[in-house]
């Protein structure tokens, strides 16, 4: 069969130039990387604007672009709250609140804050566990974008994954954090630039809004929900059974906006440690803040294709259909592509597609220089050869760009057996992170907690996380590991995979809470006040307020985007 | 560190314009069914030519000031 999209000679030209520009950073950057502090913190020496953008585009891969849409077109405008609900409060938190703690600190990773805090167990299961992840990560980039080029345009799947493993291998090695930093600037602004057109062309040609409101109805109400289903995002969240999410408010709110969010973006290295090369206190903590603004704005562009697809594919003269999967249902993850082969003609179709591919390397960099970091610093430096010199360990730096990427490839043909990224990302986090916010949030606010409640609420954070999902089971599903009920009874059974994922988060973080509040009220604080200063909140002195105009102060901007983003929850209630 | 990466972005940006405005002038009008009837290419480039070229701007005059 004929592949779907076809690329000529001009959208060549733009991947080949985008690409040359890629590696030409990276090239141009090698000189300044003479010691391990350029290769892995960029010397602290970026400003706001830099680290903002790249804090966005770090976390701008599979799942945001590929994913989103496909959410879109599944469960509409409530896919939103991901940003409304999750991302723009939590990266908010982070500026304001978090941040003086990790770039106070000195700290060189996420792992060594947890060093300091608590104790060198505790930083050891943080480093292990989130190597692996990262590293996972990667690989679920990879195979992703690989599938989708060779699905749509035919190319071949091995070339796909070696040649981009290769580039970003390539300009990390060269520039490390800086270059990967930079490079996800250059990024954000393809993705821009690559999708607005399509997200304006699409909007049109459904009529605008309301039009579009009109033909999602449609949708609705073939599968037996309320006309506004897929473009009110509050009004359907009174019960599970009323949105195709399978989620109430509550679950939403504390699951997804509390738990998960707070849990990627205020303690996640990948996307901390964009902020940790910032140039000073201030700039630090602007930039989550910075990358609330356009963040704020993204499912203008990945989440509305989505859900002009599936209005599209309600219109029978439309001729607009989905690849179907192996049970004859959509493949709505390829929703956004099928979209910009739709509307884009060649040479925007070019920029789009080169979008694409730069949002799943943007994605699979961010994890190989957060895992590079936290390898070489956590895991090599502290347990391997503590006392060697710098040069060495910038060499040993670049040589686990290397083992990372190698690893990432082969997770990536590993991955040809999972289906939805999405979920299974989000089942990751929930085990992993769910927790960890828990620990950050007692060990940057309250003195009394300590080491050994630090790990064991950890430990059994990730334990309940499985546990619940070893006895719950998503409604519909059958019994497995990716599923749930895997411990031999189901206990509970959920609307939908999602509401099993945001319960999965919330009992693993109050589990994670409980057990460090007792475990640390019965053993004693192994930390003295002194080497807690700087780290936990009552006994850091209060910063001086900085001389600077009110659009530079972190506290300001924070209000103005978090009064922007309830705005929008309004209007698109 | 002195590398100012609004040099390469509006470089970048100019040359993605630039390209899309001249295959939007060449091309063969048809292609322009897809997209609602409008020429994108000509529309869009512009708009990248302009943002490339504000970046490069930005990036001179900052180098000038420097010195």
């Amino acid at each position: 069969m004929s592949h779907p999209i076809h690329l000529g000679g001009i959208d060549y030209a733009i991947l080949l130039l985008y690409f040359l520009f890629v590696l030409g950073i990276g090239w141009a950057l090698k000189r300044h990387m003479k010691s391990s502090a350029d290769f892995f913190l960029s010397g602290r020496s970026i400003p706001a604007w830099i680290t903002g953008l790249a804090f966005l585009s770090a976390n701008l891969g599979a799942q945001e672009v590929i994913g989103m849409g496909a959410s879109g077109a599944q469960y509409g405008i409530i896919t939103s709250h991901f940003y409304w609900i999750g991302a723009v409060p939590a990266m908010v938190f982070l500026g304001i609140f978090m941040m003086p703690f990790y770039y106070g600190s000195k700290a060189r990773s996420v792992p060594e804050y947890l060093k300091l805090r608590f104790d060198e167990k505790t930083r050891g299961l943080n480093a292990l566990s989130f190597a692996v992840m990262t590293i996972f990560s990667s690989g679920i980039s990879l195979y992703a974008l690989a599938l989708l080029l060779q699905t749509l345009l035919g190319w071949n799947f091995t070339f796909s994954i070696w040649t981009s493993a290769t580039i970003v291998l390539a300009y990390i090695c060269l520039g490390g954090l800086t270059s990967a930093i930079y490079n996800e600037v250059l990024q954000f602004f393809m993705i821009v630039f690559g999708f607005a057109p399509l997200a304006w062309l699409g909007l049109r040609d459904a009529g605008g809004w309301e039009g579009l409101k009109v033909r999602l109805a449609g949708v609705a109400a073939q599968q037996h929900f309320a006309p506004g289903t897929w473009t009110e995002s509050w009004r359907h969240m009174g019960s599970p059974s009323a949105n195709p999410l399978g989620v109430e408010w509550f679950g939403l709110v504390m699951g997804l906006g509390f738990v998960l969010s707070f849990g990627y973006w205020c303690t996640d290295f990948l996307v901390v440690q964009r902020a940790m090369a910032a140039d000073s206190m201030s700039a630090a903590r602007r930039t989550p803040i910075i990358a609330a603004f356009p963040k704020m704005l993204f499912p203008f562009i990945v989440i509305l294709p989505g859900m002009v697809a599936v209005g599209l594919m309600q219109d029978q003269h439309g001729g607009f259909t989905l690849p179907t999967m192996g049970d004859g249902s959509p493949n709505y993850n390829l929703a956004m592509p099928m979209m910009l082969g739709h509307y884009l003609p060649s040479g925007l179709l070019g920029l789009g597609f080169t979008a694409l591919m730069a949002s799943f390397m943007s994605g699979m960099a961010g994890n190989v220089t957060a895992f590079n970091t936290v390898w070489t610093y956590d895991i090599y430096q502290n347990y391997v050869a503590p006392t060697k010199s710098d040069a060495h360990y910038l060499m040993v730096g670049r040589l686990a760009t290397v083992f990372g990427v190698v690893l990432s490839v082969g997770v990536a043909y590993l991955a040809t057996q999972f289906g939805n990224i999405m979920n299974l990302l989000q089942l990751v986090f929930a085990f992993v992170n769910a927790p960890l916010f828990a620990t950050f949030l007692l060990g940057m606010f309250w003195r009394r907690a300590n080491g050994h409640g630090a790990f064991f609420g950890l430990l059994f954070g990730t334990i309940a996380a499985a546990a619940h999902h070893g006895l719950t089971l998503p409604a519909g599903a059958s019994v497995g590991i990716m599923k749930g009920g895997w411990l031999g009874a189901v206990l509970h059974t959920y609307p939908s995979a999602m509401a099993q994922n945001f319960w999965t988060a919330l009992f693993a973080w109050s589990t994670c809470m409980a057990v460090t509040i007792a475990v640390s009220l019965a053993t004693a604080q192994n930390k003295s006040d002194e080497q807690l200063r700087g780290l936990v909140y009552s006994l850091t002195p209060k910063p001086p307020a900085e001389d600077e105009p009110w659009y530079r102060k972190p506290v300001t901007l924070g209000a103005v985007v978090l009064a922007a983003t309830l705005a929008l929850n309004l209007v698109f209630a | 560190m002195n590398f100012d990466l609004r040099l390469p972005l509006g470089l970048l940006f100019s040359l993605f314009g630039a390209l899309l405005v001249i295959y939007g002038i060449v091309s063969d009008p048809a292609i322009y069914a897809r997209s609602l009837g409008f020429n994108v290419n000509l529309d869009w480039g512009l708009v990248l030519l302009l943002f490339g070229l504000i970046m490069l701007s930005l990036a001179l005059r900052a180098r000038q000031n420097r010195k």
